[in-house]
């Protein structure tokens, strides 16, 4: 079958079976609405929270990242996947025990303070959108690449099938269609990945065979190779090349750490298991799905690498340019590779020198897009990757719409406008502005503010400065009072968005960076995306000291954390259980 | 439940929870980044061992790490008398 039909029938099968499932999860309270009723086991809430967290940047552009940074690429896998040992150990089991719907709820009931949870939706509201317009543009250019629709219509195709799902079923809705997401996101990952392992090194499993051998040249590994063959040609060795100095990739660890463990989406997957000992467990069945992507993706990056280098630099000299595969020209129509014969030699000269490089484009997102086509997979593996890059961006922006709509309709709303409002009001009102806010993303998806690109390292940054260590302080001291709470948070965001603009321009207008975006200004070598990590330790200080000036928090909030401190009578701040 | 208890409880939460976090700092922030030069001496197979632990083994351990601290807990939880 023509691989476009394919494509089109596999991802029709796959939203017909979201639409499925939004309609046998139809929320009916706010509790099922905001949280899933609370009632979701904690295996199928880890798969949900995998496919929650797991974005179009994670499915589409990881590998890439690390086929072309190398050894300096860990700070991703490391940062993204040890934030669930945080989140399991310092959040997840007592946000879970005290048993509310929304983070800033939390803080606001922590801090004793309206205005702190002012403070929290601010800060949520930020960090959610901003990461949500790079799903929206995943979106579309899954579409307008795979299925030759048109960009913004593939968005707002997109757009109607989250609205489905995410308006009918809230929370219940989004967890079950996460599930079933998950599902199709990694086995679209793995299939093309066991072939390459297979192709390059004889062994199946893709974390064995980057550590194996080279199938035809039984004395080298398939690493020292490629460090061999990127020496050669001019590129920093694979397995060595840093990112920027030690500090840098410490602090960039640390920062992405500490925001994945602060990211108010992940937070409140949490909320949905029945008790405190299945938020603990299920942090880890979060970890094991997500691992299943992120031990993999090493494998990806190196072996396409590979791919590409034994492609377009074969043993016996440059490759010509007329006797490039198919692969090749096909990617070269999108514009994602583009070749100039420089020296006009016809033949393809790819080496780290700029003035002699004659691959002037050859964009990271293709290590995956074209992974399947460079390994000659047949073409319902690559209909499958279409359909998982729509399922990795939807489920992604169907978790942060509902973090979105939820702090506005239950913390905003409900909380501090009109505390009186009906519970089937509310109920009305989460879904008004879950359609709002599906429009707003929509909206930004098709005119991407100019500072798109380089925001989701924003939304990390802000959630690391100011959720984590709110959060964080707010259930291992007794002691942090409101406005230490509120002056940490506002420090924590404040000076991070201030080094993130003085390097990246004032709401990334270009001209407006008055340090300029170069190294020797960084502070002491840390890039603006690394900055998170000095934001949170701002908050950590700042609000200590508040506290010294201020004095300790009153008797009945010491009480609340010692109550949510213990596991018994989980789900008594709620409703029963 | 006496105060008393929950908050040995608590210390023994915070103890078990931290020997957790050193393991993680080590393997991650210390095999990975800090001592990944003076590993990358070692192979295992065909991955320089600093390498492997940036780019697999840390990931192994968190996941071990997040296991163990919940079984840990669910044991403290009853020795404590505070389970759900």
């Amino acid at each position: 079958m023509e691989l476009k039909t394919l494509t089109y029938i596999v991802v029709f099968a796959s939203f017909a079976l979201y639409f499925g499932i939004a309609w046998w999860a139809r929320a009916a309270s706010t509790k099922e609405f905001y949280v899933a009723g609370g009632g979701v086991h904690p295996v199928l809430n880890g798969m949900a929270t995998a496919a929650d967290w797991m974005s179009a940047a994670s499915f589409i552009s990881m590998a890439g990242l690390i086929a072309f940074l190398g050894y300096g690429g860990s700070v991703f896998l490391m940062g993204w996947t040890g934030g669930y040992v945080l989140l399991a150990m310092l959040l997840a089991p007592y946000l879970r025990k005290h048993g509310k719907f929304t983070v800033p709820e939390f803080i606001g009931d922590r801090y004793y303070s309206k205005t702190a949870r002012i403070v929290a939706v601010i800060c949520l509201i930020i960090a959610s959108l901003t990461y949500v317009i790079g799903q929206m543009k995943g979106v579309g250019v899954a579409f307008s690449r795979f299925l030759e629709v048109d960009y913004g219509l593939g968005l707002g195709i997109g757009m109607v099938v989250v609205w489905v799902y995410a308006v009918l079923g809230g929370m219940k809705g989004i967890t079950y269609t996460q599930i079933a997401q998950y599902c199709v996101l990694i086995f679209a990952y793995t299939v093309p990945a066991v072939f390459i392992s297979l192709q390059l090194t004889g062994n199946p499993i893709p974390q064995i065979g980057l550590g194996s051998k080279m199938v035809g040249e039984e004395d080298i590994y398939l690493l020292d190779k490629l460090d061999q063959v990127l020496t050669d040609t001019g590129f920093k060795e694979y397995t060595t090349a840093k990112l920027g100095s030690s500090l840098n990739m410490f602090a960039y660890t640390a920062s992405l750490m500490i925001g994945t463990a602060g990211l108010p989406h992940v937070i409140m997957r949490f909320f949905t298991v029945p008790t405190v000992k299945d938020a603990r467990s299920s942090a880890g069945w979060a970890l094991v799905f997500i691992a299943c992507l992120y031990t993999v993706a090493p494998a990806v990056g190196a072996m396409a690498r590979m791919n590409l280098m034994s492609t377009l630099q074969p043993a016996a000299g440059p490759l010509e340019y007329e006797a490039r595969p198919q692969w090749f020209k096909n990617w070269e129509q999108t514009g994602l590779l583009k070749f100039e014969d420089k020296n006009g030699d016809g033949k393809i000269q790819y080496t780290a020198d700029k003035e002699t490089n004659e691959m002037v484009k050859v964009d990271r997102d293709i290590m995956v897009l074209a992974n399947p086509e460079i390994a000659q997979l047949p073409n319902w593996v690559i209909a499958l990757i279409a359909a998982g890059g729509l399922a990795a961006a939807l489920s992604t922006a169907a978790g942060l719409l509902l973090a979105i709509s939820s702090s506005i309709s239950h913390d905003l709303m409900k909380g501090v406008l009109s505390p009186n409002m009906s519970e089937k009001g509310e109920l009305m009102a989460s879904r008004v502005v879950m359609t709002l806010s599906v429009l707003l993303a929509g909206w930004l998806g098709l005119n991407p503010p100019g500072f798109a690109a380089g925001t989701v390292a924003l939304a990390f940054g802000l959630a690391a400065s100011s959720i984590f260590p709110a959060l964080m302080m707010g259930i291992f001291s007794k002691n942090i009072s409101s406005t230490a709470g509120i002056a940490g948070m506002l420090a924590g965001i404040g000076i991070t968005l201030f080094y993130v603009f003085q390097h990246k321009g004032i709401m990334f207008i270009p001209g407006t960076a008055f340090l300029g975006d170069m190294e020797p200004n960084w502070f002491m070598g840390i890039s603006p995306n690394a900055f998170g990590v000095v934001g949170a330790i701002v908050n950590f200080v700042v609000a200590w000291v508040v506290t010294k000036m201020t004095g300790p928090a009153p008797q009945e909030i010491r009480d609340m954390v010692d109550n949510f401190r213990i596991p018994a009578g989980a789900g008594a701040a709620d409703t029963s259980h | 439940m006496s105060s008393e208890n929950n908050s040995l409880y608590w210390q023994a939460n915070v103890r078990l929870m931290i020997m957790c976090l050193v393991v993680w700092f080590v393997v991650s922030f210390g095999c990975g980044l800090l001592l990944v030069d003076v590993l990358n001496n070692f192979q295992l197979g065909g991955y320089k061992l600093g390498f492997w632990f940036a780019q697999q083994g840390s990931i192994y351990v968190f996941l071990f790490l997040v296991f163990f601290y919940a079984f840990r807990m669910n044991q403290l939880d009853k020795k404590f008398n505070v389970q759900e």
